[in-house]
């Protein structure tokens, strides 16, 4: 296959831009603020880190925040798999819908969707941690496993079975080999947003329980003690780094080029009552899931003092309309849909490029792995790595606008990676050389073979990271910003005030936000279906 | 061609991105006889924006306002950031991050005599005579009763910090903890400057013994646990604010006749807002100006209704909703900036090993 | 038009194509014909560009393609299994081609569609490739190959997945189409009907050297080494001592006063005749007989046999 390896401009490209945005927005700012902790004065000094290590209560914090997010990661899976084989694998009228629908509560900022636990009467507890865990993740599952599993020949399985293997074996032996990749990425992005978690930790964990992204936050916006940020923040970038080595083994070196078919094809009606009760119960289960706080907040949105109404709604463009804090409701969804569309293109651009290269390039992994290192490394680490690191010009940033849909394109960025390469790993190479012998350049081989076909997972992968960015708040509460609030800002101000009114405006705007996340998401998969419908 | 043309727009997207990236921020340095004065303070900053223009007519300084995050965040950010300042003035510095903020020296020096709303302020407020930090505004965290549940329970609202402790308000308190909330902190400041470094130990002890609930910040006391928030919960005292009474009446439709809750004027710690000039500003005279600005009556006066706090003025008049409504404790808590700022780790860390563990 | 000099394939250490002389002429039809695992796909890919060369050199009319990117080499390859783009339907595989040498979309789905009445696949436009029949994706994947014209198809094992019916029928639309359109060919297969059906001349390859290249009737008439005779089915007997002979299948029948003696080992029913494998002399070495028009003889049972003189070919 030296066809792929002859050097081109193109992969140069390819690998150029990613590094260049990872180098300049991740690991440089990163970088600075580590230092400054870890270098006071020029020298190295790792006595915080010796002290951090030697310290039982750090310890219990990183154990913890390791096994809360395993136990988080397990959970999602466990709930995730059969609701992605219900939905993939059988006809349903609605499920493209569905599909679309388990990414509302992703672009939920999790404040809202704490307050709508807590209305719920589920209190700080372990269990409500998981729980929202779980509600938070549950689209990361079904959808990228399901991306693929939509597209796996079922015929494989049959084979199995008409070699005698059990309903299990074949399962076993034959599907779950050819999704480990799948679901490899899917487990490494869940724990990534458990191990990091912040809101949910903080609302629904309780004050007694802490993990190393609290503890962070901590140290670094009210103490001010960066020696112990950085030592903590090092402590984490050592488990993910280690997650990802490790996931990076089970998502295999041998790609085996799978025969993909048409989702359509691989889908097909229910025949038994076991199949109709196995998906009865992963829809319930999606619904209670999923519906109920998403439920809550839209039935607190309509509540108001006089029964059902628009009051809330209406509130929204009135209450605060002297302050500069107001923003009428259709500039803050503007707001909203720009960011997170200017996040996408960068997510999308970066993110698919990167999945190119890392298909063809031979040690790849490691950019892969890079690429998703944001994850695992705090959001308030990062936000202030931005204020000392980018502060001269060219590059200060500190104050513009584009940090923030620059740090939505970091969240997002390993979305587009993961979503795209198992799709681009599994196109047979042969495609290539075929379009290669038919006269195509290696830039146009890229254009009219890898673009299309990966373009539906392209097309999952922007949609995404638009809800992503549409909901994305962690990061950016942390940058001095230009004042043009989002949504979530938006509701993040109405909650901080005391007063019915504030409330139900917040869980009006929150409404807002989940029904624009559900349009969205169903538009691309809509999209999607009409320009590559083929495949 | 066309093809070649819309395979490449993202990647030119992505150039122009970084072009728009590489150009210099353009922030402060517009041709026009306009000044721009960036203000750096926290989300819970706001002022109506009348005032604001008005301050612009007048004096042709305009003012971008850049939140921060919570007041902690803001504060650290500034002090990260003084070699090379993101903003020309400070605002939303309390008097338990004063001591950090004058110590790290983010602050100008003004003359006294350029911020004349000063002389208006009360002396107590006056906390930093150096002249950098100037106090804004003020305001009580107190514990709110939900005066229903009382009615309704046949039970006398508590009056003191002593009372909390008593059994017959049992499981009836949330409290935020000091580590991650600033009311948080405000109460068990109030908590140590009543029973002393030899007592407070002790009350919390009994606090924990009879009942109290700790969580995180204030949006999960409030519209969680308590029982006159918007969570419908289970609680019905609550440390949050002098002026949340009067906002539970602002904030409601239709208004009520009287405030659901009411303050326990015993349980009370005084919050003092600062701002200033930061050191490294290109626009010493308008960031100065807009110090005094925030100390004219005009600023003041539209501070209650926006930001729900008093006025650090204490000649300028209050709202309606405040007079009626607002109970103002006539001796709230204090403590010395210098004290806080020793001792806060410590007061964190064995209020968490009494109550958490 | 085609000339392939002492080319060598190296995977590690094992030589999959080693010093392989070829040429294609001008509206030639070549066939490779070789056992699975003989190099002959390799063969294919090396002169696409797809597989880097360990030596040698592949000429096009005068030119060196050392250094030339596949799709500048102006060849066509049709793969084994197709390979059809799943993204695309009949149309948009055919016009592929077409358009990647800078036709408008209109001219190149028009050359497409006469691609597709040519492989009889009108009407087959806007199917997705996924819903038609293997056949008729071999044929879709013949047009896409031919579409762009190239100087030199390469075909490996175009009728390979195909039942023998159609196998055969295909064979001579195949080589009707390309003698009509003077298309010159480099096919690679194992299936001797396959090769002498189409080809006017047929190297046989094996382990990636290429032992005998000839027109198909020389080929058949004097095989030129042992493999390549008993490749085509022929026996190789050991006649006087140490020489040896190829000997026809027709070449050897039963006779009671053959000259040859053996031992029934296995017999065989094909469709009109019988072929039975005798054993000859105590080395073991064996033969296969073709009996027409009468009972074979029961196993076991001792035979004599004669052999026809103007069926033989010594070998070297």
């Amino acid at each position: 296959m030296n066809l792929a390896r002859r050097p081109s401009w193109g992969r140069a490209v390819m690998l150029t831009v990613p590094l260049a945005f990872l180098g300049v927005f991740f690991v440089y700012p990163v970088l600075t603020i580590l230092g400054r902790g870890l270098w006071p004065g020029g020298a190295l000094d790792v006595s915080p880190l010796t002290e951090a290590v030697g310290d039982p209560g750090v310890r219990a914090i990183a154990w913890f925040t390791v096994w809360q997010a395993l136990l988080s990661t397990l959970l999602t899976l466990v709930v995730g798999l059969p609701a992605a084989y219900a939905l993939t694998r059988f006809r349903l009228r609605g499920a493209s819908v569905i599909r679309a629908l388990v990414v509302v509560p992703f672009v939920l900022p999790t404040v809202v969707v704490a307050s709508a636990f807590l209305a719920l009467g589920v209190g700080p507890s372990l269990g409500a941690m998981l729980l929202a865990h779980v509600f938070f993740n549950y689209a990361v599952v079904v959808r990228t496993v399901g991306g693929m599993w939509a597209h796996l020949d079922p015929r494989d399985e049959e084979a199995a079975r008409m070699l005698g293997a059990s309903r299990l074996r074949a399962f076993t032996s034959v599907t779950l080999p050819a999704l480990r990749p799948a679901i490899a990425a899917a487990a490494a992005i869940v724990f990534l947003f458990t191990f990091t978690s912040f809101g949910v930790v903080l609302v629904l964990g309780g004050p007694t329980r802490s993990t190393l992204e609290t503890e962070i936050y901590r140290q670094t916006a009210q103490l001010l003690d960066l020696r112990t940020a950085a030592a903590l923040s090092i402590i984490q970038l050592v488990a993910v780094l280690a997650l990802l080595v490790v996931t990076e083994r089970l998502q295999g070196r041998r790609h085996v080029a799978l025969r993909l078919r048409p989702a359509r094809e691989s889908a097909r009606a229910p025949r038994t009552i076991g199949e109709r009760a196995f998906i009865g119960v992963n829809l319930a289960i999606a619904v209670v899931l999923l519906g109920t706080p998403i439920a809550v907040l839209v039935a607190r949105a309509f509540d108001t003092a006089s029964g059902v109404g628009l009051d809330n709604f209406r509130a929204l463009g009135t209450i605060h309309a002297s302050s500069i804090l107001f923003v009428p409701p259709d500039e803050a969804i503007w707001n909203s849909l720009s960011y997170a569309a200017v996040a996408a293109v960068l997510a999308l651009t970066v993110g698919g490029l990167a999945a190119f290269a890392i298909v063809r390039t031979r040690r790849a992994g490691a950019l892969d792995a890079a690429l998703t290192l944001p994850l695992g490394v705090s959001a308030v680490t990062i936000g202030f790595g931005f204020l000392i690191a980018l502060d001269e010009p060219p590059l200060d940033l500190r104050t513009e606008w584009m940090l923030v849909p620059i740090a939505q394109a970091l969240v997002a960025i390993p979305f587009v990676v993961r979503i795209t390469t198992p799709v681009l790993r599994s196109i047979d190479p042969r495609l290539r050389e075929a379009a290669a012998l038919l006269g195509a350049s290696p830039r146009r081989v890229w254009r009219e073979v890898d673009l299309p076909i990966v373009a539906r997972a392209l097309a999952v992968a922007g949609g995404f990271a638009f809800a992503i960015a549409l909901g994305e708040f962690g990061a950016t509460i942390f940058l001095a910003r230009p004042d043009r609030p989002t949504l979530p800002v938006v509701i993040f101000r109405l909650l901080g005030q005391p007063g019915a009114t504030s409330f139900g405006a917040a869980m009006a705007a929150s409404t807002i936000l989940l029904v624009l996340a559900a349009v969205s998401v169903l538009l691309v998969d809509r999209a999607r279906v009409a320009d590559v419908g083929t495949f | 061609m066309n093809r070649i043309r819309t395979a490449l727009t993202p990647l030119a997207l992505a150039a122009g991105v970084l072009v728009a990236l590489a150009a210099p921020a353009t922030g402060g340095s517009q041709p026009s006889r306009h000044v721009t004065v960036r203000l750096v303070t926290h989300d819970s900053f706001a002022i109506s924006k009348k005032v604001l223009r008005d301050f612009s007519r007048r004096t042709g300084i305009d003012v971008e306002v850049l939140p921060a995050g919570d007041a902690g965040a803001a504060l650290n950010q500034v002090i990260l950031t003084k070699d090379h300042p993101i903003g020309d003035v400070l605002f939303g510095v309390d008097n338990t991050f004063l001591t950090r903020a004058l110590a790290e020296d983010i602050f100008l020096p003004v003359k006294p005599a350029n911020v004349r709303g000063l002389a208006h302020v009360p002396a107590d407020l006056r906390l930093d005579p150096s002249g950098r930090a100037y106090p804004i505004d003020h305001g009580a965290v107190c514990i709110n009763d939900d005066k229903r549940y009382f009615a309704r329970h046949h039970l006398e609202s508590p009056r003191t910090l002593r009372d909390l402790a008593r059994p017959k308000y049992r499981d009836l308190l949330v409290v935020e903890n000091p580590a991650t909330s600033s009311p948080g902190l405000a109460f068990l400041l109030a908590t140590i400057d009543r029973f002393g470094e030899d007592g407070w130990r002790d009350y919390w002890a009994r606090l924990r013994d009879n009942g109290v609930e700790v969580v995180n910040g204030w949006e999960e006391a409030y519209n969680g646990s308590f029982s006159a928030g918007e969570g419908n919960g289970d609680r019905p005292l609550v440390v949050s604010y002098a002026s949340s009474p009067p906002a539970a009446v602002y904030f409601a439709d239709p208004q009520p006749k009287t405030s659901p809750i009411g303050t326990v004027l015993d349980t009370c710690f005084d919050q003092i807002e600062f701002a200033g000039v930061l050191k490294g500003t290109e626009h010493v005279k308008e960031a100065t100006a807009l110090v005094e600005f925030m100390l004219s009556k005009e600023f003041q006066a539209d501070v209650p209704l926006q930001m729900f706090v008093f006025p650090a003025r204490a000649d300028v008049g209050l709202p309606a909703v405040f007079t009626k409504f607002a109970d103002v404790p006539a001796h709230p808590a204090s403590m010395t900036p210098a004290s806080i700022g020793r001792n806060r780790e410590r007061w964190i860390d064995e209020w968490t090993d009494t109550v958490l563990r | 038009m085609l000339a392939v000099e002492h080319l060598t394939v190296c995977f590690g250490e094992h030589r999959a194509i080693d010093d392989v002389d070829l040429s294609v002429g001008t509206g030639e039809i070549v066939a490779v014909l070789g056992p699975s695992g003989s190099g002959k796909s390799t063969l294919l890919r090396a002169i696409a560009g797809l597989e880097p060369l360990a030596d040698g050199r592949i000429v096009r009319d005068g030119r060196d393609l050392a250094g030339v990117a596949p799709q500048h080499r102006g060849l066509g390859l049709m793969f084994q299994d197709h390979t059809l783009f799943p993204h695309r339907d009949v149309l948009g595989n055919v016009a592929f081609g077409p358009r990647m040498h800078g036709a408008t979309r209109p001219d190149a789905e028009s050359r497409a569609r006469t691609m597709l009445e040519l492989v009889g696949l009108a009407g087959y436009e806007h199917r997705s490739v996924g819903e038609i029949s293997g056949g008729e994706q071999q044929r879709v994947a013949l047009a896409r190959a031919l579409a762009p014209a190239p100087e030199l198809l390469m075909l490996d094992e175009p009728l390979g997945a195909l039942d023998r019916h159609l196998r055969e029928r295909l064979v001579e639309d195949l080589g009707r189409l390309f003698r009509e359109l003077g298309q010159s060919v480099l096919v690679v297969t194992h299936d001797h009907d396959e090769a002498f059906g189409l080809a006017d001349r047929v190297a046989v390859l094996h382990a990636g050297r290429v032992e005998q290249v000839d027109a198909p009737v020389e080929l058949w008439r004097r095989p030129a080494t042992e493999f390549v005779a008993r490749f085509l089915g022929w026996n190789v007997i050991a006649a006087d001592g140490s020489a040896r002979l190829a000997v026809r299948p027709d070449a050897l029948h039963l006779a009671p006063a053959g000259e040859l003696s053996g031992r029934v080992q296995a017999r065989t029913f094909r469709r009109d005749h019988w072929r039975v494998q005798v054993v000859l002399g105590p080395d073991g070495q064996t033969a296969d007989v073709v009996v027409r028009d009468e009972e074979p003889p029961s196993l076991g049972a001792h035979v004599r046999l004669a052999l026809d003189p103007g069926g033989t070919v010594p070998l070297s």
